[in-house]
């Protein structure tokens, strides 16, 4: 396979990283959609009562649990979409290509990057909802729904699974686009899809099991895997220059030979 | 070590022959072929779509040739060599293309961690050196005027030492004072024996800079020292000057002389087309003397490379659209 070196894949986070804290709408989604969906499992939490029925409560849990999921789907496909086509409108994403690092590398530190915080927080919402509901739920039901193993083993296994789809996603719409706007906004929806997993889970279409846990997991890794072989398909040299042209705007069009004439012009 | 090597033997930096590259059915440039020695400033000259940027982009093993073959930096040019020919020489774009929110330094820590330089706090103290731009390692470069990130740019490009350095149009768009700078800095990289590779549609840059030139409209329509270029493509003239109107030029100004033509440019300036200035001149000179004439001055006139440009290109079919 394609040999990394881990001093270049570094240099491509660490780049990627000190990037990433200088950009406003990063730094801005990674604090306000959390604090978003932690709203829906905070009301699980507190709302619901100690009279009211399991099946209810684990419905509520459910919702509790997808709502969770979104976070580690959503926030990396939207960096992710930025990571080529932001490149491209810079002007870095040629000279970055002059250099010797290999397209895994750029893939792999980029989308390491993405992840890590994603996931970390994804986590963390995991973590805090389990803590809250253990101290302060009006039920005892939510706490025990939530911690069931089934449950904790099914964050664990979804979330860098999801993201890990979500980067490829984004990274391959990334590649193909010219406008960071749009490229964010299909990034964001092509990352929904995997979601149906957690939602078929989620609404109790299918009970939640340890094997289940396990076979959805085995299934996003199958996806997972797809999707990045054709990201790395598409993460040619060629095609990622030639197809800037799109974007350039340095006016020399198709057949755009200047004129002995305009020579001198240009020098005067 | 294994560039000494390199630079050491007698092969050259870079042997290019054929080679044409094509978009679907439109070509960038076609069946071009020259050679670049080791130490050398080429200059890479032509007008806008000439092929220039497109070159330097297949030759940096970016895009893939349509055919023909090249040696860059002694290994041949393959879609399996790229990453051994990339790590050899260094490209510095049309648009320097910094991190703008990253700092100068940050920016070369990035290129120096992936041409795996070693010491690389050393080796970019030295190139910010190199550029005069060491006291604005700590500046975001979205801070930077144009020229100065020019200069970041050549820092950049200096980092791994490369076997050739490919600059491509190093001076667009920055104004007269950042255009001297970057001259400044790319004449000191020739008398430290950094093989260049420059494009430019400015002729005046290449005159100065480059040891030769290549002209290239899609094809090449020249390649050689700016000095031959000028003898291959114009007849010399001699200007000469005498007191007073001469009273039978043509009798003077003969084949035998070595003149093949003969105009007055004035009352007693005469400028004749001599196939060998260093041969006609004293001739000419004996001759004047001979008939009597008082001569002031005898000079050879020099066709500038602006001239032979315009003419080569002028003169290409595929110039007019
Ligand atoms: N990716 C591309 N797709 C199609 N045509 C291209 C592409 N890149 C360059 N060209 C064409 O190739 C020719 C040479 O372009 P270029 O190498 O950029 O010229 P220069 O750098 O000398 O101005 C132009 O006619 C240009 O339109
Ligand atoms: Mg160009």
């Amino acid at each position: 396979m394609i040999g990394l070196d881990v001093g270049r894949l570094a240099a491509v986070a660490r780049k990627e990283a000190r990037e990433y804290r200088r950009t406003p709408f990063i730094i801005g989604a990674m604090a306000v959609l959390p604090l978003i969906f932690m709203i829906n499992p905070v009301i699980t939490i507190f709302a619901i009562g100690a009279t009211v029925k399991a099946a209810t409560v684990s419905k509520a849990v459910g919702a509790t649990f997808l709502v969770l999921l979104v976070v580690p789907a959503v926030i990396p496909a939207s960096i992710a979409a930025y990571s080529v086509v932001g490149e491209r409108d810079q002007g870095t994403l040629e000279p970055l290509l002059t250099t010797p690092v290999r397209r895994g590398e750029i893939l792999i530190g980029k989308a390491l990057v993405a992840a890590v915080p994603a996931v970390g927080i994804a986590y963390i919402l995991f973590a805090l909802a389990v803590i809250l509901a253990h101290f302060f739920a009006g039920n005892p039901t939510v706490a025990a729904t939530l911690t069931e193993g089934s449950h904790i083993l099914a964050q664990v296994l979804f979330a860098p699974l999801l993201a890990i789809w979500s980067i490829g996603v984004g990274t391959a719409i990334s590649a193909r686009s010219s406008d960071v706007r749009v490229a964010q906004q299909l990034g964001t929806l092509a990352s929904l899809p995997p979601l149906a997993v957690t939602a078929l889970v989620s609404f109790q279409i299918v009970p939640l099991g340890v094997w289940t846990a396990v076979g959805f997991g085995l299934g996003l890794l199958v996806i997972d895997i797809a999707m990045w072989r054709v990201v790395l398909a598409m993460f040619d040299r060629e095609r990622l220059i030639t197809g800037s042209r799109a974007v350039k705007t340095t006016g020399v069009g198709p057949g755009d030979r200047v004129a002995p004439g305009e020579v001198r012009r240009i020098q005067a | 070590m294994a560039k000494e090597q390199l630079t050491d033997g007698a092969a050259p930096a870079l042997v290019v022959s054929h080679l044409t590259k094509r978009f679907g059915d439109r070509t960038a440039f076609e069946d071009v072929s020259f050679e670049v020695a080791h130490g050398e400033v080429f200059g890479f000259l032509g007008p806008n779509g000439a092929g220039k940027t497109t070159t330097v982009r297949t030759l940096g093993t970016l895009i893939a040739p349509t055919s023909g073959s090249a040696v860059v930096a002694g290994i041949p040019l393959s879609a399996a060599a790229g990453a051994e020919i990339r790590q050899l020489i260094s490209i510095m774009p049309e648009n320097p293309g910094l991190y703008l929110r990253l700092t100068v330094q940050e920016n070369l820590e990035l290129f120096a961690g992936l041409y795996s330089v070693p010491s690389p706090r050393a080796r970019i103290a030295g190139v910010l050196e190199t550029v005069n731009m060491a006291p604005r390692a700590r500046d975001l470069c979205g801070r930077l005027s144009k020229g100065l990130r020019q200069r970041v740019g050549l820092a950049r490009a200096l980092l791994s030492d490369p076997v050739v350095m490919f600059l491509d149009e190093p001076t667009s768009g920055l104004d007269p004072v950042a255009s001297r700078d970057v001259h400044d800095l790319i004449a000191g990289l020739r008398e430290r024996g950094v093989t260049v590779f420059l494009t430019t549609h400015r002729l005046e840059e290449a005159e100065r800079l480059c040891d030769r030139v290549a002209i290239l409209n899609t094809r090449l329509l020249a390649v050689g020292r700016p000095e031959e270029l000028r003898t291959q493509l114009f007849r010399s003239s001699l200007v000469v000057e005498t007191a007073a109107r001469l009273p039978a030029p043509e009798a003077i100004f003969t084949p035998e002389m070595g003149v093949e033509k003969w105009t007055p440019d004035g009352d007693a300036t005469y400028v004749l087309s001599v196939a060998d200035p260093k041969m006609a001149a004293p001739r000419v000179t004996r001759a004047l003397v001979a008939a009597g004439a008082d001569v002031l001055s005898i000079a050879v006139s020099r066709h500038s490379l602006e001239d032979v440009y315009l003419e080569l290109v002028e003169a290409d079919p595929e110039a007019e659209p």
